[in-house]
């Protein structure tokens, strides 16, 4: 038990501290931190559109932390997951358009299209990290911006004419839900919920119950360990890369077959890849940290969109507090250091 | 349109585009050369931006037409201020780097856009009305030829920059300085047993690519939106991370590679209007810099080594 009391006890803190400060900068500008966090939370279960639109919200903050959480568990920082998220949207998209197939081959091969784009994209960086050594880091920063500018000529100038959004996906692709729609007064949730944690499910079987995932681990503990215990780091690195980009990529297709129904020419980052990172991060890479960390940053960017509305405060508070979160759980040193000097204290 | 003709428009505005490039990947250069990752000069920039529309809207009544410079100077400033987060996180806390790098783009982000609701009660800030005046380099531009391609009708800022990287070489290669900054980031504690005192100097580093991120941001906005929102910073800075890689870590190099991706970047900004390029498609030419990256670093033109001791926190006594 104290042993995930103590593992919880650094991502709380810096839960904690971010919410602090953002309700200093509150203060320090004028506004009442209460009533703001307080539209937030109403903004996050005020009522069944709320949480409809909330849930809506985690879903692909669920499967952008999974791939993050996933890279990270073997060792690797999939920084790249923004631009797989792009490929796998559009390439969803573009399945949904251009087929005409019943609904039950449709919706999978759609959603298939997402996850197999976002590998491809991934597959990148894992090969030439496992074959050239080259720092995953900087060359999944690089196919970010690739596949920004890539995905928005092939929406202007293949999948339209000269358009800045593609056509609507046919009705048998759509994660639409009328159900969903019908209890959470018409918000936007849809079956990739289900995706979702059919995906946490998979995240956690392949990790913790295959020869395959002890191997991505083993290589992530200690390269040259499993070198010599005869696993093929390089294969692992590859294999771990495409799985986490696959992920991704469905958290595109999410958006792309759910949420929205198309795929836009978009002038920046969506932000949800780099996110993925704080949740996989407030979430100790673990499948079930995972989705506690998705329901909170995925709430907290539904109930952002509710503080202009009823306090005036800018939603950007929110992207302040997640960014705060990420540098506090990166800096757990210092929380720990203080941890320390407390218990000291104390004694 | 002849040829001349063509290079008359691309040249200054390749160099002008180049600038914020120059100016933020040196500041790369320092805090890679140190030993520490700064994936947030992306997040530096556009602070530096914030801080020059804003200086600039508010005093330019003020200051005349010295408020773009003065802007600048109040960006370095601000961008020096800001890289402290990253230099206490990554060196005295032991952050991952790339980690707290990428928590200070998302908070830059977060942060400006807050004060920009919160001071113009809209998305975006007006217009600035002061910018850089463009300029006919004295002397220079006479020069038959090259004079009106390279030193007319062009920005003096754009000039500094280029003469900074090699004041950034002088520091960095000739001076005791830059001796241990390098000495820093391939061997630490090589460095500390010499009676180098690490901390500060990877402090020192971080700070300078903070001033100058800020500056590179502040040009950027100066120049080209004229006006600050949340797209305005949209991937300059890891477009510098990228001239810094591809200039091997070396101030004259990413000089060199900054004046290329402002190349790529002002052929596919004009190239629809020149013969030729107009039948590119220009995301061929937004996409080089970051393609051309990934080639580098793949071993295509050249090794490209990264400081050793880059990314790794240095804790004293620990071997």
């Amino acid at each position: 038990m104290s042993k995930y009391l103590s593992k919880l006890t650094s991502p709380l803190i810096a839960v904690i501290l971010g919410l602090v400060v953002g309700a200093i900068i509150m203060l320090a500008s004028g506004y009442d931190p209460i009533a703001g966090y307080g539209s937030m939370i109403g903004g996050i279960i005020g009522d069944s559109y709320y949480v409809g639109e909330s849930v809506r919200t985690i879903i692909p903050y669920i499967l952008a932390g999974l791939a993050v959480a996933f890279a990270f568990r073997t060792g690797l920082f999939n920084i790249g997951v923004e631009g797989q998220l792009i490929v796998g949207w559009l390439a969803a998209v573009w399945v949904g358009i251009a087929f005409d197939l019943p609904r039950i081959v449709h919706l999978p091969l759609a959603i298939l299209a997402g996850a197999v784009a976002g590998a491809l994209w991934a597959f990148i960086p894992g090969y030439l990290k496992a074959k050239f050594r080259v720092h995953e880091v900087i060359v999944s920063i690089m196919l970010n911006y690739t596949a920004l500018y890539v995905t928005n000529y092939l929406i202007r100038n293949v999948m339209t004419d000269k358009l800045d959004k593609t056509e609507r996906i046919a009705d048998t692709a759509s994660l639409r839900s009328p159900f969903f729609e019908s209890i959470t007064d018409f918000s936007r949730m849809h079956w990739g919920i289900v995706v979702a944690i059919i995906c946490v499910i998979i995240m956690w079987f392949i990790l913790e119950r295959t020869k395959t995932g002890f191997e991505l681990k083993a290589v992530g503990f200690n390269q040259h360990a499993s070198e010599y215990a005869g696993m093929s780091v390089n294969k692992n690195i590859i294999l771990s890369m495409v799985i986490s980009g696959a992920f991704a990529g469905l958290a595109g297709a999410m958006e792309g077959l759910g949420t929205f129904g198309y795929a836009a020419v978009k002038g920046g980052f969506t932000g949800m890849g780099f996110d993925g990172i704080a949740v996989a991060l407030l979430g100790a890479n673990t499948a079930i940290g995972v989705v506690l960390a998705a329901l909170l940053f995925g709430g907290l960017k539904a109930g952002a969109l509710n503080m202009p509305l009823e306090t005036g405060i800018p939603s950007e508070i929110v992207d302040i507090v997640i960014a705060l979160i990420i540098f506090f759980v990166a800096s757990s040193y210092f929380i720990r250091w203080i941890a320390a000097r407390f218990k000291k204290g104390v004694k | 349109m002849d040829f001349y003709q063509v290079l008359q428009i691309i040249i200054p505005s390749m160099i002008a585009l180049a600038a914020p490039l120059i100016f933020t990947s040196l500041g790369g250069v320092f805090s890679e050369r140190a030993g520490v990752i700064n994936i947030g000069l992306e997040g530096l920039m556009v602070i530096g931006a914030f801080t020059g529309i804003v200086f600039n809207l508010m005093l330019a009544d003020v200051f005349g037409e010295w408020t773009p410079w003065l802007a600048v100077l109040a960006a370095m400033i601000a961008g020096l201020l800001f890289s402290i987060l990253h230099a206490v996180a990554c060196i005295t806390f032991r952050a991952d780097q790339t980690v707290s790098g990428v928590a200070i783009n998302l908070l830059a982000v977060g942060l400006t856009m807050f004060l920009v609701k919160l001071i113009f009660d809209k998305g975006q800030t007006d217009r600035i009305t002061e910018t850089f005046p463009r300029i006919d380099v004295p002397l220079l531009s006479d020069i038959p030829f090259i004079g009106p391609i390279f030193f007319a009708n062009g920005y003096y800022i754009v000039y500094i920059a280029i003469l900074i990287s090699f004041v950034v070489w002088y520091v960095l290669y000739k001076t005791p300085f830059g001796l241990r900054i390098r000495a820093v980031g391939e061997h630490p504690m090589a460095a500390d047993t010499m009676g180098v005192n690490v901390t500060k100097i990877r402090y020192a580093a971080v700070l300078l690519s903070g001033a100058f991120g800020g500056i590179g941001g502040a040009i950027y906005a100066t120049i080209f939106s004229n006006e600050f929102n949340h797209a305005t910073i949209n991937g300059q800075g890891f477009m510098a991370i990228a001239a810094m890689i591809f200039g091997k870590w070396h101030p004259i190099g990413a000089m060199g590679a900054a004046l290329f991706f402002g190349l790529a970047q002002s052929l596919s900004i004009v190239g629809s209007s020149l013969p030729f390029f107009k039948d590119i498609p220009s995301v061929y030419l937004l996409i080089a810099p970051y393609v051309l990256t990934i080639i580098a670093l793949t071993g295509f033109i050249g090794r490209a080594d990264a400081p050793k001791a880059s990314g790794q926190p240095y804790i004293k006594g620990k071997r």
